[in-house]
């Protein structure tokens, strides 16, 4: 019986995959509500002999707004707001824009797309690809800009149906950070 | 005969010398003048800054559009910033672009080590290096990290994030589209430094319309490369901004305003007269008296001001009255003969003495505005009054056709009968002003500045909306070292930061900035390369202290060679910042003065959501030498000074217009007699101002001296009056005419745009009015009467 249903399940979830594409992914993407979820960050740097670990809470306010709230090691609040990145460490305050920083807005136009599920967005700069199944799809988004593929090789974003699961960069000089996503319960 | 051929030849000796001198004028209008000059040292550099500071030479320019979305306006700032560049007519012009010092770059990371402020011989001991690096490590796993990894293994301790942030502008508004932007998002902002200094209105002008052509071609840029044709709106504002548009206004308010007061005597005059020829005759004393006036200012100042002219026409209205009182007292038959020379000459002549007493009185002011009033007034009186005196009569035909004003003189007379049964009137409107006068005594002057800035309070609001949008400092507070050299004034300015930075701590002030981040001095410098140890040193603590850190201590080679190189570099030098943001972020806070003393200036940023603490910074820099100066208030107290000073001026001219009157009339009863209506009329004007709610300024002074100066005039006529008789009527008529073009004249002023204007047209036309009607209801026609109707 068990096997049976596992059998039904799993036939479904074939059957599933082949229909199921980016599109319906960005669609499900879209219809999700904003969001909040702990992270857990290594970074791997070649100038580094051991990974640096950070943790701390992340949200997303669609369309277009994502703050990213670091605990450890230090606290720090990096706020992407439409067109502005603030970042708030030690007290003190820093406003940069994403047109006169392509280096940051390459990172950040690619995943806050995804999560906004605006597949057109993503697609206008990056070239996308996409495996698995709904339950466990692995999303790889890289620059089309020759620029934006100096500084970020490639994006690997992980989930399970509308949820980001994992998110990993691999810097063009081969450094990379892994970061793992656990949703708040809401 | 013969003398009145000498007059004639002096006349136009006289008049061919004020004509070149004039030639030779040159004319200013930025308001200045009317700053008070600077007795102390300390007033000086306050008027210096006032007029020629850093703060004078900003222009703030804010780009608003109801229709223009936030990346049209980022676009036309972006070209306003590239072609306002390109002009020449800026030291510097930012708009957020590119965050400030991207060109600067490579030499402020060479130079890190001299520049940083975190660099003391703490910071390289292993603990210092220990944290230094750790920080530095938990940047790189901060997304910021990505900016500074490039540099990690040569500034493993952060410093060249340290010079950048020392030097980034505090408060500076938020980027959106690439460029500031006000906090509401209405606004894309840009601050432009000029070259020229701030009191050269000439140049400045030509920045300001520099800054125009470039909005429009902007625009036009943006609308060419598809974008709809939106209406940008350009909010220009700045110290220089305004002198320029002050200059503007008071060019086009002195030309309306001559022309319409010039039309309206003539109108007056030609309406009595009935004779185009003795409508220009009676002007030639006028614009004898307002050439020598100008020729006389130019000769005894640095410049004509635009505000003496525009007095100048209003003093028309009183030249005039010589050449009315010639034309309309002389019997018809022989004008400006003995009789009228013996018979009202010496009358005119002491009322002429009176009016130079008062304005001695602005002369003696002390503030160059005024004096220069003073000066153009007595010149011009003069002179008006000895060519009325001596050369008209002989330029005049033989027989002149003047419309004979008794008839209108005997009308008058009538109601002068009527009037002066109701003497009670004047002493009871003098009690009644100087009750109201007294009940407001304390608000009744105006001690503030700028009550005398003719910008209008809606450009003001703009200027205070931009300078908040940007951040700009406080334009209100300043601190000031003085030292022989330059380098001394920058170590003083380290100390006056030092000092400070308790009070930033406090939350008391926001920041500050000194010339001192831009270019620290020679002894900050040489402490810094001595707190950098040797290689060998440095490579052993290093070891010690990464020991347990990510970040190796073997990968830092070129942190060492860094250091080294650092401990041996020359310092930094004003020289080696030429050409450079940092150059000209250092030009409007050291520099030297004419006599070769340098002055450092720290300008102070108040804490979020407050007001500079003066008392607190005066504290925290007690004993340092450095000068703490509150610009409006030190500005505000000087005023107060000259104001006190003239107010003491014009009690002595009246004393003196007393003496006068006594010593000619040798009797205290006629004295009394002539003083009552103008003393009255003086009240019932200060009076008038304190009901409509008008604080009196230093120009409602000068306004009411002229009252003094006009009304003394018609007080003596009616003296006369009282004392000749046949003539009466016709005396009557021509002090009526006199008045009816004074209050033509000077009502003028009382709409223009310029405050200083206004105050003195209002008062003096009120003024004289008041005088002629209290002197009517005061005179005693009995029987006189009887003489001029038989």
């Amino acid at each position: 019986m068990i096997r049976a249903i596992a059998l039904v399940l799993g036939l479904t979830a074939s059957a599933q995959a082949a229909a199921w594409g980016v599109t319906d992914l960005f669609q499900a993407l879209a219809k999700e509500r904003p969001g909040r979820a702990t992270f857990q960050e290594r970074k791997f740097m070649a100038l580094l002999d051991r990974p640096l670990e950070s943790t701390g809470e992340l949200s997303f306010t669609p369309p277009d707004k994502m703050e990213k709230r670091t605990i450890s090691p230090r606290a720090e609040r990096v706020v992407v707001d439409s067109e502005r990145v603030t970042l708030e460490r030690g007290g003190k305050r820093y406003t940069l824009g994403l047109r006169e920083n392509p280096a940051v807005a390459v990172l950040v136009e690619s995943i806050r797309a995804t999560l906004a599920g605006d597949l057109a967005a993503v697609t206008r700069s990056y070239s996308v690809g996409l495996d698995g199944t709904p339950e466990r799809w692995r999303l790889t988004i890289r620059p089309l800009d020759p620029t934006g593929a100096q500084i970020v090789e490639r994006i690997d974003i992980e989930g399970t149906h509308a949820v980001v699961r994992g998110v990993e960069i691999r810097q063009a000089d081969g450094d990379r950070s892994v970061m793992t996503i656990t949703p708040v319960a809401r | 005969m013969r003398a009145r051929r000498l007059a004639l030849v002096a006349w136009l000796a006289a008049l061919a010398f004020c004509l070149w001198q004039l030639s030779q004028a040159r004319f200013v209008a930025d308001l200045s003048m009317f700053l008070p000059d600077a007795p102390t040292e300390e007033q000086r550099l306050l008027v210096d800054q006032l007029r020629d500071g850093a703060l004078t030479r900003m222009m703030f320019i804010g780009l608003e559009g109801s229709q223009a979305d936030p990346a049209t306006r980022a676009a036309v700032s972006r070209g306003m910033r590239k072609r306002l560049e390109a002009s020449g007519e800026f030291v510097s012009v930012a708009n957020g672009e590119g965050g400030g010092y991207e060109r600067e770059r490579d030499l402020l990371l060479a130079r890190r080590y001299l520049l940083s402020p975190h660099v003391t011989p703490e910071r390289f001991t292993v603990e210092g290096l220990r944290s230094a690096v750790a920080e530095t490590v938990d940047l790189l796993a901060s997304p910021a990290g990505m900016l500074v990894k490039s540099l990690v293994t040569r500034d493993p301790t952060g410093e060249m994030l340290a010079v950048i942030e020392a030097l980034r502008p505090e408060g500076a508004p938020p980027v959106s589209e690439g460029v500031w932007t006000s906090r509401d998002g209405q606004r894309a902002l840009l601050i432009a430094r000029t070259r020229a200094r701030g009191s050269d209105t000439d140049a400045q002008a030509q920045a300001v319309a520099a800054v125009e052509r470039a909005k429009a071609e902007a625009v036009d840029q943006v609308v060419r490369s598809g974008k709809a044709g939106y209406a940008v709106r350009l909010y220009l504002t700045g110290p220089a901004v305004f002198a320029v548009k002050s200059r503007a206004l008071v060019k086009h308010d002195i030309e309306r305003l001559a022309i319409a007061s010039l039309v309206l005597v003539a109108g007056i005059l030609l309406a009595a007269y009935r004779s185009p020829l003795a409508l220009a005759l009676g002007l030639v004393p006028v614009a004898c008296g307002a050439l020598a006036g100008v020729a006389a200012v130019s000769l005894g100042f640095d410049g004509v001001h635009g505000i003496t002219l525009g007095f100048g026409t209003a003093l028309i209205g009183e030249a005039i009255d010589y050449s009315i009182y010639l034309f309309v007292q002389s019997e018809r038959r022989d004008v400006g003969g003995p009789e009228w020379v013996a018979g009202f000459w010496p009358t005119i002549r002491l009322g002429l003495y009176t009016s130079i007493a008062g304005f001695s009185a602005l002369l003696l002011s002390g503030l160059p505005g005024l004096a220069q009033l003073g000066l153009y007034s007595i010149t011009g009186l003069v002179a008006a009054a000895l060519v009325t005196r001596w050369v008209l009569p002989g330029l005049l035909p033989q027989r002149m056709e003047l419309h004979d004003l008794t008839g209108f003189g005997e009308r008058l007379m009538r109601a002068v009968v009527v009037l002066s049964r109701r003497r009670w009137v004047v002493p009871v409107a003098a009690a009644a002003s100087a009750l109201v006068v007294v009940a407001v005594h304390a608000r009744l002057w105006d001690h503030d500045l700028a009550s005398l800035n003719p910008i209008s309070t809606h450009d003001r609001e703009i200027d205070l909306k931009l300078r908040a949008d940007l951040g700009a400092a406080d334009a209100r507070v300043v601190v000031a070292v003085r030292a022989r050299d330059a380098d001394t004034a920058l170590a003083a300015a380290e100390d006056v930061a030092g000092r400070l930075d308790a009070l930033v701590e406090r939350r008391l002030l926001g920041g500050y900035d000194t010339p001192s981040r831009f270019l620290p001095s020679l002894k900050a410098q040489r402490a810094r390369q001595e707190s950098l140890p040797s290689t060998a040193e440095l490579r052993e603590r290093l070891a010690q202290a990464l020991a347990q850190s990510p970040l190796r201590a073997e990968r830092l080679g070129p942190f060492l060679e860094d250091v080294e190189r650092a401990r041996t570099q020359p310092p930094l030098t004003r020289k080696a910042l030429a050409g450079t943001a940092l150059e000209s972020a250092l030009d409007g806070l050291l520099f030297a003065d004419s006599g070769g003393r340098w002055t450092a200036i720290v300008g102070l940023r108040p804490a979020e959501g407050s007001r500079v603490d003066v008392n607190a910074v005066r504290a925290a820099l007690a004993g340092s030498g450095a000068l703490v100066i509150d610009l409006k208030a030190e500005a505000d107290r000087l005023y107060g000074g000259y104001f006190d000073r003239a107010l003491a001026m014009s009690a002595v001219g009246l004393a003196v217009i007393v003496a006068l009157l006594a010593f000619a009339l040798r009797s205290p009863a006629r004295v009394a007699r002539v003083l009552a209506p103008v003393v009255a009329a003086v009240l019932a004007v200060a009076a008038f101002h304190a009901l409509t709610g008008t604080r009196l300024t230093l120009l409602h002074l000068v306004g009411l001296l002229l009252v003094v100066a006009i009304g003394s005039n018609y007080a003596l006529f009616f003296d006369r009056l009282a004392q000749a008789g046949a003539t009466a009527a016709r005396t009557l008529a021509s002090l009526t005419l006199a008045n009816a073009t004074t209050v033509a004249s000077f009502g003028v002023l009382a709409v223009s745009e310029i405050p200083v204007l206004r105050a003195i047209g209002s008062t003096v036309a009120l003024g004289t009015v008041a005088v002629l009607l209290f002197s009517a209801v005061l005179a005693r026609p009995g029987g006189t009467i009887a003489a001029g109707t038989r």
